[in-house]
């Protein structure tokens, strides 16, 4: 983390950059929120730990507009996200001095709660300079521990790599955490008869609240204004379109980001009801590994993107019923 | 809110026999925003347009729905009939309750349901129109004609003797196509070369007419009236302006071993070459791949005897882009690949030979100077057998499921020739059937079985094997006689099936022409629109639109010219309003409609723009009216429905949509 | 067997037709007087790209028991690349539905020509067919976030 600022710094001081995109601590231990920083003094509550998960590639689409460079912190996951917004022309490159982050894996504060960690007033260990495999959680109850992996977040068990896609420097080594298989879930679920599928998704959908948190978080949700808050898409029955709107929204935003996902996995992240969003767009992302190849949003800004290209060959829509 | 009117027709009992068209007025009249419904008999007629004009104008309808048949037959007739009336023509919507409904229906109440559900769905939509204007595109009066055979030629004379400049683009070094090899033409059996070379020449000297031969279309930009088109003058290496047609340089090249084209392989060329005598331009092309000089770095002979310095092998491709208001296809045919005929022995045996060959052993100007003799050993044919349908009709994929048309008059025409020559030569035709529809076709064909004895035997032949003896043994069973017929024949000549140029399809890709599954080109409309392809600004002449003899060929020419040449009349054209328009204040710029547009209509440029009191700079695409042809790729492809199409937006087609599931 | 004469369920369905080919051979069946059920009602396009997926799933949300896209055959596009795109969004909708449990009968993308009216009717026929035995689309009504 000190690395970090006295980089940031030095970069402020020498004029490369005239703000600095990272995170600062919460009111919580385990809530450190993203935060524009300019002047020395503000770094007091810069912060980078395990609970950094969020991904500041979205805050670069406003950053872009603004006058001079931003350093913006990014973990090797992020970087997809970056690139793939730079592949919508939605952040400018030259407006952005990237420092590529190491990550050892984020951790999911609904976990360390799941194991009966209750009263949290402090963690230690999720330090990334700290090689520590435990977590240790002061608690009005006592001192807790548990293991840093089973307090990682699901989309860290399934790590796309170390490896940074877009940067100017790196900081710090990253950690593979990769221990599961991507799609297991989605093919568990596909494995599903129609009823249990139906039945899974209906119970999942039906804690959605409609906050909008996947909405806002998700880097490839980054439309201006969104379709379902525009009238493009109404016909003159607003009460009805709000019906269709409840019913069909997150398939719908995942057909959007359809091909332009990186996977990055905040959707879940900041899911207050903590639904699985991931798995629609994982689906999306099976489906076009299987039928059209491989492809990773924001791997390489020039590959040809799923939905805008085709091949002749290409599978019919019929493959969806005949494959087993 | 609209003020519609709701036209119900009868179409005589069309409709009105299974649609209850009175209770859809009842209904329909009850919807809301409808301020007049009524039904007619012929809405159509005069009559029936009159009662669209009238209503407008007593009821001050802003929309109108007419129910009748398909919008893709009186969807015109009707918007001009409201633009007539004072009304924007695209503020009428068609509901299809004939061949959508009660051509297909046979119960009064389920047809007059659907027909209620229907209109309720054009109301909708209807509701929800926005006057549209058309655009206008100038007209570059000049045409562009691909393919320099016959088709090709009569349709640049056509165009240029109507007034305007035309330029011819062919593959080959010289104009001609495919009728320049034939000997003789049926049923007149005059000589082609004698019909054609004067209308080559008369191509050649016209001063509207550009020829450039050797010479491919290599890019298509723009659209119709405003083409513009790359063509790439291969390297000749010989300068055209120089060059005299003496022809020293043919004969002087010691390089006389490429397989002459124009011969189909049956002799052989210099490399320095023109493709036969009347060929025009009469300029020879070196021919690269056999030329010493070129091959081999040294000769040189032909700049050595050329007196007028033409030769230059430093030439280079050339590529001349030029502007066109209309282009035409006239690419033509070539005779299908044997390669799947084995059993005729076609490989194995130099005296199995295609129709075309014939053709050219039949000429005076072919490899044996026009005397009918075998290839392998020059003797002449005691015993001719020609296998009519070869790959044509196919049943499987080895060969073509179409007739190729020409087949069974040009092998009568061979048969009548050669008995008319050599009267001792024996002549069998072997065919599935003998087609002859054409003036003076099947007299024609009677006269080679009745005047000249040929022999028809309807059946198919099974196997061609090659003898010890050098004959060939033909397998086949008489259809009629119900027989297996064993004999031997001193000679066997394929009808292999045409097929068009393969070059067609890079080319229709090019132009973004549609093509069916056997490479032909498509027309805009099979029996009303055949000389047109669907791509506006494209005519299609010649076989490259489906098989076709030379009077054929020359008429459809004729009709193709009229076509480019009623677009090239025009100064301006209307262009279809609707297009695809992004709205600058969703658009992301984020370049993914520009990926999915195949007509490049969507650019982006940095505009200001005012969101609601935020003025800044953003990346925005931006729709060419003139490029879009109004698919909706973009439409969808769009993540914030920035992206929408005129005549079918995201809206109106919901409202469709709602009205259907209500 | 005739679907004419069970008229226990007349299901819903939209068929998204393009105007170039599919709509034609909709025409066509009709003046070739080639039946099928009066279940299918037709929405023009001018293409198979053209239909938004959102489309369906607002006709699934509104009634519908089935949604048909029929477009050109791949390579025959009026726009000639429309309909590839087409076949992608569709494949992947499709894939989409039936991963959250709708019955993946109820969508289908069929390619029919100009001249294919007798494919047009075959289809509508089938897909009738299917969709009556499918019963009644209960399953995208219900798929609301608020329990």
């Amino acid at each position: 983390m000190q690395e970090l600022i006295k980089r940031a710094k030095e970069l402020l001081a020498d004029g490369t950059v005239v703000r600095v995109l990272g995170w600062k601590a919460g009111d919580l231990p385990y809530n450190p929120e993203p935060a524009y920083f300019a002047k020395d003094t503000d770094f007091a509550d810069f912060v980078y730990n395990g609970f950094c998960g969020a991904n500041l590639s979205k805050y670069m689409i406003e950053a872009s507009k603004m006058e001079g460079k931003t350093l913006v912190f990014l973990k090797p996951c992020d970087t997809y996200s970056f690139n793939q917004l730079l592949k919508e022309h939605r952040v400018e490159r030259e407006k952005a001095y990237i420092i590529g982050v190491g990550c050892k894996g984020k951790l999911d504060i609904e976990k360390i709660k799941a194991l009966g960690i209750k009263g949290i007033q402090s963690i230690s260990g999720a330090e990334l300079t700290d090689e520590a495999e435990t977590l240790t959680v002061q608690t009005l109850y006592g001192e807790k521990t548990c293991a840093y992996k089973d307090a990682m977040l699901e989309r860290c068990h399934v790590c796309k790599g170390k490896e940074h896609k877009i940067y100017d420097e790196l900081l710090l080594t990253s950690r593979d955490t990769t221990d599961a298989d991507r799609f297991a879930e989605v093919a568990r679920i596909e494995g599903l008869s129609p009823e249990e599928k139906f039945a899974f998704f209906q119970k999942e959908l039906g804690k959605c609240i409609r906050c909008n948190a996947c909405r806002n978080v998700c880097p490839a949700c980054s439309c201006r204004k969104c379709v379902f808050d525009s009238n493009k898409f109404d016909s003159s029955q607003k009460a009805n379109a709000d019906s269709f709107e409840e019913k069909m929204f997150h398939i719908i935003r995942a057909f959007h980001v359809a091909g332009r996902c990186t996977d990055c996995g905040e959707c879940s992240r900041v899911c207050p009801q903590g639904i699985p969003l991931h798995l629609f767009n994982r689906k999306f992302i099976k489906d076009i590994d299987e039928f059209y190849g491989e492809y990773q949003a924001g791997e390489d800004v020039d590959a040809d993107a799923p939905l805008t290209s085709f091949t002749f060959e290409d599978v019919e829509p019929s493959v969806v019923s005949t494959r087993s | 809110m609209q003020r519609i009117g709701v036209f119900v027709c009868h179409c005589g009992s069309n409709i009105a026999a299974t649609v209850d068209v009175e209770k859809v007025v009842e209904i329909i009249r009850q919807e809301p925003g409808v301020v007049h419904a009524e039904d007619y008999q012929y809405m159509c007629s005069e009559v029936g347009q009159a009662k669209i004009a009238d209503a407008i104008h007593e009821k001050g309808l802003t929309g109108i729905v007419v129910c009748s048949c398909s919008p893709r037959m009186h969807e015109t007739t009707f918007r001009k009939a409201a633009e007539r009336a004072g009304l924007n023509p695209y503020m009428v919507e068609i509901a299809n309750i004939r061949e959508h409904c009660s051509w297909i229906h046979k119960d009064v109440e389920e047809a007059t349901k659907k027909a209620v559900i229907l209109a309720r769905a054009a109301i909708a939509k209807v509701n929800l129109n926005a006057p549209l204007k058309p655009g206008e595109s100038r007209v570059t009066k000049r045409a562009l004609i691909i393919g320099g055979g016959i088709a090709g030629i009569q349709t640049a004379l056509d165009i240029a003797d109507a007034g305007y400049e035309v330029d011819i683009v062919e593959k080959t070094p010289s104009i001609g196509g495919r009728m320049s090899q034939l000997d003789k033409t049926f049923p007149t059996l005059d000589c082609s070369a004698c019909i054609l070379t004067p209308k080559m020449v008369e191509a050649s000297a016209h001063e509207k007419i550009t020829i450039y031969t050797y010479s491919e279309v290599e890019k298509v930009t723009g659209f119709v009236g405003d083409f513009t088109v790359d063509i790439r003058k291969k390297a000749r290496s010989v300068d055209m302006d120089k060059c005299t047609g003496c022809g020293v340089c043919q004969e002087k090249c010691p390089s006389k071993k490429a397989p002459s084209e124009f011969n189909r392989g049956l002799s052989n060329r210099s490399a320095i070459y023109t493709p036969f005598a009347q060929a025009i331009p009469n300029v020879p092309v070196i021919d690269r791949e056999h030329c010493l000089k070129f091959q081999k770095g040294k000769c040189g002979v032909c700049a050595k005897v050329c007196q007028a310095g033409a030769i230059d092998y430093e030439q280079k491709d050339e590529i001349v882009t030029e502007k066109y208001g209309a282009i035409v296809v006239a690419t033509g045919f070539d005779v299908i690949k044997l390669d799947n005929y084995d059993e005729y022995a076609y490989s194995q045996s130099k005296d199995v030979i295609t129709s075309l060959e014939l053709e050219r052993i039949m000429n005076a100007a072919g490899p044996t100077k026009g005397h009918l003799e075998r290839l392998s050993d020059g003797k002449a044919p005691r015993e001719m057998v020609f296998i009519q349908c070869v790959g044509s009709r196919c049943a499987d994929d080895r060969g073509k499921s179409y007739c190729s048309k020409i087949c069974c008059m040009y092998t009568a025409k061979h048969a009548m020739l050669i008995r008319d020559k050599y009267p001792d030569v024996n002549v069998t035709v072997f065919y599935i059937d003998v087609r002859t529809p054409g003036k003076n076709f099947d007299e024609f064909y009677r006269r080679a079985v009745e005047d000249f004895g040929v022999n028809y035997i309807k059946g198919q032949v099974g196997k061609v094997a090659p003898q010890p003896n050098g004959r060939l043994l033909v397998q086949a069973s008489d259809l009629l006689d119900n027989r297996q017929i064993k004999m031997e024949a001193d000679m066997v000549v394929l009808a292999a099936a045409i097929e068009p140029n393969p070059d067609v399809r890079k080319i229709a890709t090019m132009l973004t022409a549609s093509i069916d599954t056997n490479n032909f080109l498509t027309e805009a409309h099979a029996k009303l629109r055949p000389v047109e392809s669907p791509t506006a600004g494209v005519f299609l002449s010649g076989v490259c639109q489906g098989p076709k003899d030379i009077p054929e060929t020359v008429a459809q020419a004729g009709a193709a010219a009229v076509k480019a040449i009623g677009l090239l009349a025009k100064d301006k054209l209307l262009t279809n309003p609707c297009t695809a328009h992004s709205d600058e204040l969703l658009c992301n710029g984020c370049s993914t409609c520009a990926n999915v547009c195949p007509y490049g209509a969507i650019t982006y440029e940095v505009r200001q723009v005012n969101d609601h009191g935020i003025r800044e700079d953003r990346r925005l695409a931006v729709v060419n009216e003139a490029l879009c042809q109004g698919c909706g790729a973009c439409t969808v492809a769009c993540p914030s429905g920035a992206m929408d199409l005129k005549g079918f937006s995201n809206r109106q087609i919901l409202a469709e949509v709602d009205a259907i599931c209500q | 067997m005739s679907i004419e004469t069970n008229e226990t369920f007349r299901p819903k369905i939209v068929a998204f037709c393009c105007n170039w080919c599919s709509y034609a051979g909709a025409d066509l069946a009709g003046s070739s007087r080639l039946s099928y059920p009066a279940d299918v009602k037709i929405i023009r396009v001018p293409c198979s790209c053209r239909v938004n997926p959102m489309f369906i799933l607002r006709a699934f949300e509104k009634g519908a028991d089935g949604v048909i896209l029929c477009g050109c055959h791949p390579g025959d596009c009026h726009y000639s690349t429309g309909n590839y795109y087409a076949r992608r969004r569709m494949t992947l909708l499709f894939s989409m539905l039936d991963y959250i449990g709708v019955e993946n009968g109820r969508t289908r993308v069929e390619w029919v020509s100009a001249a294919e009216g007798v494919k047009f009717s075959a289809t509508m026929n089938e897909f009738v067919e299917k969709i009556r035995s499918l019963g009644k689309n209960v399953r995208l009504g219900d798929l609301r976030c608020r329990s």
